[in-house]
Order: structure tokens, then C-alpha cells, then sequence
């Protein structure tokens, strides 16, 4: 620090060219003060009969540079494997028992008489979506919330905020936007709404832009599907290790997009100093499990449920009606899909899969079963009331690992749900920060798609 | 301007500013009593308690500014307890510290000291403290500060009194506190040092120069923007010299413009 580089400052009156100095000159004299403060409270403070709370002893493991992040990727993994496990049966179980409604439902419609297109519409189109939704949804649902919730209650995602505002702050964005991440795990709508606690406007446009990489609760369970069939059937033995993993992987792959993206952000469009905060640890309190199980259950795995619901049964029935109204040869949906079909497949996709998305926007809850109804529409006869025929019919409609892993890409990257982009808009107070929104994440998106499969490619050549 | 709350502060002035759950308020409730009023502000959530109390028949006005960890201004909290201290110059400025975690507490403590010398330190929940096993020692804390300390337990009226003598023996002058300031090393302590005389020059009445110096130096203002705040005081000078209105016109940290 030399007298030169204040003048300069003085001159222009313009912080931007000496910005690193002043960052610099900044955490050192809050270092200062610091030191400071340390030294007299040593001398002036005097402990009798005190000792460390475990609380502390606690922190110091859970919050240090090391042992704080290696737990936070070890507790991740043990809550993807609880729930791809314990999700399963039940999975099963629920989607035999209301397919055997389905039938029933179907002999009723008949002996009634109804004519073959309220059938299939009621049937194949609504109250199947909706079978699906619940069948894929319910069990991880059930099973992962109340874990989140019991982190909550513990007080661990205050940590969580802690470890990871380092990475933040090396983004130029807040430490804040660790908080309102986390709350994007369960609504991305809601860690939108959550970014208010971010004072600086700039950090928190960064914050509301970015929430949407890492997934929710609507999409966890494609991930967590797609991840079991696809990653962890490449070795029947280690499913069971490999699945969780690769679903933690893409949640770590979610934050670094998150953190890469708020990097470009804040060092192009929204440019500026990090501002810095204080975060107190709360005390860790043991939860209530009752309460636990009544928040969770109540409050987000029926919520959510019957939000899914609600949007799923009707796009049910209009999907199927696009897939049977034939417009020349070809139904809506198959033309729709054939125009969509060249993109798709250039980033490792088909246009099934970006009609899903696209068709999906309402709730990301259902994108898998309108996905499946355009296969099944296309005259497969596969009927996926088990996991393996599921995956056997992804695969007859062309479906490799790389088809796979950028489906969950993609539905980790892709533009936000209506919801989410109308909170943007409202948050924001402008429309064209939440079309921004939708575009970036989109481009992110459909680039790393392009950039996997093109590897993909690449590898495959070379070893033909 | 509408929004302007009151024309000015009626003197003799005292603000407390304090870390959130530190026991301001009720330190301030214990002061005041009932006469106390809240205004907030236009628009925004930050709200001042104010009120007076009488201490040997010198009826003070105090203030109580939002519960803040530090003044780097980074929120609205923050910005509005530092331009308080900043243009209004309260005459005594008291800080409510909680013994149980004093050390994250003098962090303000040092940073309140930069811009004004007027200071009390009130250690509150010293009997909260004493359950724990920790002992706040006053007078080496005094000693260190360079500021007279007061240890409090206010919500059993503990040390009360003593503090309410102190905030008269400062106002009037019988005790002098020299705040020992920070020492931020060899280098910028130069520049600071070159940088003081030049702004005492150039805003020759009101703003601390050591205070403008750090705060030039490390990015936050530039010689435009104190100048934009010196037209604002004058401006609002004369009838409401001290008006709210410096919190609403005042740039916060540079990359908010």
C-alpha cells in the first residue's frame, strides 16, 4: 500500500481499477480490528470454571475447512442412499396397487359404455400421469424430507452456510447465497423469495438468477430414477453405492454451476465488491420428531404431492389428447417432437425428451411421465408398470447412458418452472429478469449437454 | 421532504448502539421508562426508539440505533447507525457489549471508536456472564479501551445509576475519554497519516478526517461522494441540520451505485 494508489482513487473517484488493492486494504484492516479485539478480550476477560460447550468442540469439526466439507459430501451421500433405498419398495408397491386400479377404472369405463376416447383420455392420459406422479414421487419424498427437515431443526444448515461461504465469496457473490441455495433443495420458488435476506441488490439478482441449479424437490425424484436404472445398473452389484452417488455428484455439480455462473455474473453484468456478513451459529437443539414428521409429511411431501397432482392430471389428459389428434399422418405431439427432434439430438437428447421439458414447465414434477406417454403414444406396447420395463422402454426408444446422464443435466440446468419465473418476476420487479433467468440457465444447459455428448462421442469413435 | 421525522435533535444527546441480543433495549427501557416514542423509517423496517430521561436534573435525549455487529455498512442497519453517529455527533455515545462473548462485541466497539471520542462501554449481562464462569475485569478493560467502562446486569437494574453518573460526568466534560485507537500497521497508518491533513483542509468542519481517510483508502467513499454528502448537510442545513434526511440520500458502498 503506497500513497500512489490512494491518489489514484482520489482522482477518479472510480473504485473499479483498484478494486483487488481495496480488497485488500479492506480485510486488512478489518483483520486489525479484529486482532485488536482478541488481544483485549484476552486480558480483560478472565474464565473460571469454564469450559468449551459441546457445541463448540462440535463446530470446530463440522465448520473447519477440511473435516466441515468432507462431512457435508458424506451426509449428502448417506441421505441420496436413505432415500433411493428405502423409496424403492414402497415405489413398487404403490405403483402395482394403482395400476391395478387402472385396470378396474378402465373395465368400469367400458361396461358403462363410454365411447374409446374418454377412455383415453381419463385413463391413459389423466389418471396415468397421476399414477405415475405419485408411484415415482410419494416414497422419496416421504423419506427425504423428513431428513431435511431434520438437519433443519438440528441447526446444520447454518454450517452449511458457513462452509461454503468461502466459495461464494471467491464468486464475488454474498455468503447469504448458501442459505438461500439450500432453501432451493426444497422450492426453487422459495429460496427465490429466500434471497431477500441478501441486502446488496446486486448479490441478490445473482442470488434469485442462480437458485435454480441446484434441483428441487420436483426434480430430485427423475434424478433419483434415472440415477438408479441408468447409473447404478452399469453394475448390478454396486447399485446400491453407485446411484446415491452419482445423484450427490450432480447436486456438487449443480453448486459449481451455481458458483461458476455467479463468478460470470458478478464479473460481467453485475459487477462490484463482495459485501461481507456475520452469521451466527445458532445452538444445535434436539429436534422433535414428531413435529418432524408432521412438518414434513404435512407441510412439504403432501404439498408438494398434491401440487404435482394437480398440475399432472390435467397435463395428462392434454398430452394424450396432442398424442391422438392427428394432424395429416402424424399426431401434435409426434410432429412437435420430429421438429424438436435435430436440437435434441445434437446435445445428446431426442425431441421427446425437450418436448417434456418444454411441456414440463408448469411443474418439473411431471416431465417424466409426459416423457413416457409420448414413447408409449408412439404404439410401443410396453406398459412400464415396473421399474424394468421402464427402463426397457427408454431403451427401445433409443435411450444410451449418455441419453441418461443428460436428461439429468438438463433437468438439473434447464430454465426454471412457471412458478419459480413468476416469483423472479415478482421479486425482482421486472419481467426481463426473470426471461433472463430462463435463458441463461437454458444456455447453461443445452451447452454442458452439447460438451458431454460431444465427448461422448468423441470417446465412442475413438475406441470403434 | 416529507419524510423528514424531526428538524432536529434536541441536545444533549446520547445514542446506544450495541450488537443485537446484547440487552440495548432494555437498557434503553430502564433509561427512559415510559417516554419513549418509535419512528420508522420511510419505506424501510429500521426503526429508532427515542426518549428522555432526567439524571440530576439534565434531561437527556437518547436514542436507540438498530442492533448492528459492525458499521462497514453493508446493510441498511448498519448504514443507518453509522451516518447517525456520523453527522449527528451524539454527545455521549454509549455501547451496550454482552459479557458472555466480549470479544465479537469490541469489534464494534473499535470501529464506534474511529468515529467519534464521546464513548461509554456498558458490559451488560454480567450476571448471565458470572453463571458461565466469566469475569469481565472493568478497569483493565477501561484501561485498554482508553473509554470509561460501566458493567451492567440492566434487566435486574444492576449498575444503572453508575451509568447514568457516567453519561453526565462525559457530557459535561469531568471525563475525558481518549479512545486508544487500532494500529493498522506501518503502511497504512502512513497513508492515513498523509491523507488527514489534506481532508481536514478540504471539509474543514464535521466529518472525522482519520474516519474519511480509512474509509478513502479502503474504497468505500471517494472525494465525490463526501463531497455529495457535505452539499447534502448543507443544504439541510439551518432548520434541520440534523434531519433523517442524510440517511436517505447518503450513497452506501460503491457498488450499490
Amino acid at each position: 500500500m503506497d500513497t500512489r494508489i490512494f491518489q489514484r482513487s482520489q482522482e477518479t473517484g472510480n473504485s473499479d481499477d483498484i478494486s483487488h488493492v481495496t480488497t485488500d486494504v479492506k480485510d486488512l484492516i478489518v483483520e486489525k480490528i479484529y486482532e485488536k479485539a482478541e488481544s483485549i478480550s484476552r486480558k480483560a476477560v478472565r474464565y473460571e470454571g469454564f469450559r468449551e460447550s459441546l457445541d463448540k468442540k462440535i463446530d470446530l469439526l463440522l465448520t473447519s475447512k477440511v473435516t466441515g466439507i468432507l462431512f457435508m459430501l458424506l451426509l449428502l451421500g448417506v441421505i441420496f442412499w436413505l432415500t433411493l433405498v428405502g423409496a424403492n419398495y414402497p415405489s413398487r408397491i404403490l405403483a402395482k396397487i394403482l395400476f391395478g386400479i387402472q385396470g378396474f377404472l378402465e373395465s368400469f369405463l367400458v361396461s358403462i359404455g363410454a365411447p374409446e376416447w374418454v377412455n383415453g383420455f381419463l385413463i391413459t392420459g389423466m389418471y396415468k400421469t397421476m399414477a405415475w406422479v405419485v408411484s415415482v414421487m410419494l416414497p422419496p419424498m416421504a423419506i427425504f424430507f423428513p431428513l431435511f427437515t431434520f438437519l433443519e431443526d438440528l441447526g446444520y444448515l447454518p454450517r452449511v452456510a458457513f462452509n461454503l461461504d468461502y466459495f461464494f465469496k471467491r464468486s464475488g457473490t454474498h455468503g447469504k447465497q448458501a442459505l438461500t441455495m439450500s432453501m432451493g433443495f426444497g422450492c426453487n420458488a422459495a429460496g427465490v423469495v429466500s434471497c431477500r435476506i441478501i441486502d446488496s441488490p446486486r448479490e441478490r439478482i445473482i442470488a434469485i438468477l442462480t437458485n435454480n441449479f441446484v434441483p428441487c424437490n420436483g426434480r430430485f425424484p427423475t434424478l433419483m430414477l434415472l440415477a438408479s436404472l441408468f447409473i447404478g445398473g452399469l453394475a448390478p452389484d454396486l447399485g446400491w453405492l453407485l446411484a446415491p452417488i452419482a445423484v450427490s455428484g450432480l447436486v456438487v455439480f449443480g453448486v459449481f454451476t451455481t458458483l461458476v455462473v455467479s463468478k460470470l455474473l458478478a464479473s460481467t453484468l453485475l459487477k462490484g465488491l463482495p459485501s461481507s456478513f456475520i452469521l451466527e451459529l445458532p445452538p444445535y437443539r434436539p429436534p422433535h420428531i414428531g413435529g418432524i414428521i408432521i412438518r414434513s409429511i404435512y407441510e412439504r411431501t403432501l404439498f408438494v404431492l398434491g401440487r404435482a397432482v394437480a398440475v399432472a392430471a390435467p397435463a395428462g389428459g392434454i398430452i394424450w389428447l396432442l398424442a391422438n389428434i392427428k394432424l395429416g399422418n402424424q399426431s401434435l405431439l409426434a410432429q412437435a417432437a420430429a421438429f424438436l427432434d435435430p436440437l435434441g439430438r445434437l446435445v445428446g437428447l431426442d425431441g421427446y425428451i425437450l418436448m417434456a421439458f418444454i411441456a414440463g414447465l408448469p411443474a418439473n414434477e411431471i416431465v417424466l411421465p409426459i416423457l413416457l406417454m409420448g414413447y408409449l403414444a408412439q404404439g410401443s406396447m410396453i406398459s412400464p408398470d415396473n421399474f424394468a420395463g421402464l427402463k426397457d422402454l427408454l431403451i427401445s426408444n433409443g435411450w444410451t447412458i449418455l441419453t441418461a446422464i443428460n436428461t439429468m443435466l438438463f433437468s438439473l440446468l434447464h430454465f426454471p418452472c412457471a412458478t419459480t419465473l413468476w416469483t423472479i418476476r415478482c421479486e425482482t420487479g421486472k419481467a426481463r429478469w426473470a426471461i433472463f433467468a430462463a435463458v441463461l440457465t437454458t444456455t447453461v444447459a443445452l451447452l454442458v449437454c452439447f460438451i458431454i455428448a460431444s465427448l461422448y462421442r468423441l470417446v465412442v469413435w475413438a475406441i470403434l | 421532504m416529507d419524510f423528514l421525522l424531526e428538524d432536529s435533535f434536541p441536545r444533549p444527546l446520547v445514542a446506544l448502539a450495541g450488537n443485537p441480543n446484547t440487552g440495548k433495549s432494555t437498557i434503553f427501557n430502564a433509561l427512559t421508562g415510559m417516554k419513549q416514542h418509535t419512528g420508522n423509517w420511510p419505506g424501510k423496517t429500521v426503526s429508532l426508539a427515542r426518549g428522555t430521561f432526567y439524571h440530576k436534573n439534565v434531561r437527556f435525549n437518547i436514542v436507540d440505533l438498530p442492533g448492528t455487529y459492525s458499521l462497514l455498512a453493508n446493510s441498511l442497519e448498519e448504514q443507518v447507525a453509522r451516518n447517525f453517529i456520523l453527522f449527528n455527533r451524539p454527545d455521549v455515545m454509549l455501547v451496550v457489549t454482552d459479557a458472555t462473548c466480549l470479544e465479537r462485541n469490541l469489534n464494534l466497539v473499535l470501529q464506534i471508536m474511529e468515529i467519534t471520542d464521546r464513548i461509554i462501554v456498558c458490559v451488560n449481562l454480567i450476571d448471565e456472564a458470572t453463571k458461565k464462569g466469566i469475569y469481565v475485569d472493568s478497569d483493565v478493560l477501561s484501561e485498554e479501551l482508553g473509554v470509561p467502562v460501566v458493567a451492567t446486569a440492566a434487566r435486574r437494574g444492576i449498575g444503572l445509576y453508575e451509568l447514568k453518573e457516567m453519561i453526565l460526568k462525559v457530557y459535561s466534560g469531568e471525563i475525558k475519554p481518549s479512545p486508544r485507537k487500532v494500529n493498522y500497521g506501518e503502511e497504512l497508518e502512513k497513508a492515513i497519516g498523509e491523507l488527514v491533513p489534506r481532508l481536514e483542509k478540504t471539509f474543514s468542519d464535521g466529518i472525522n478526517p482519520r474516519w474519511l481517510a480509512l474509509n478513502i483508502i479502503s474504497g468505500d467513499y471517494s472525494i465525490e461522494d463526501i463531497k455529495k454528502l457535505i452539499k447534502v448537510r448543507d443544504k439541510n442545513r439551518g432548520g434541520n441540520a440534523y434531519g433523517y434526511s442524510y440517511f436517505s440520500t447518503v450513497p452506501r458502498n460503491r457498488e450499490l451505485r
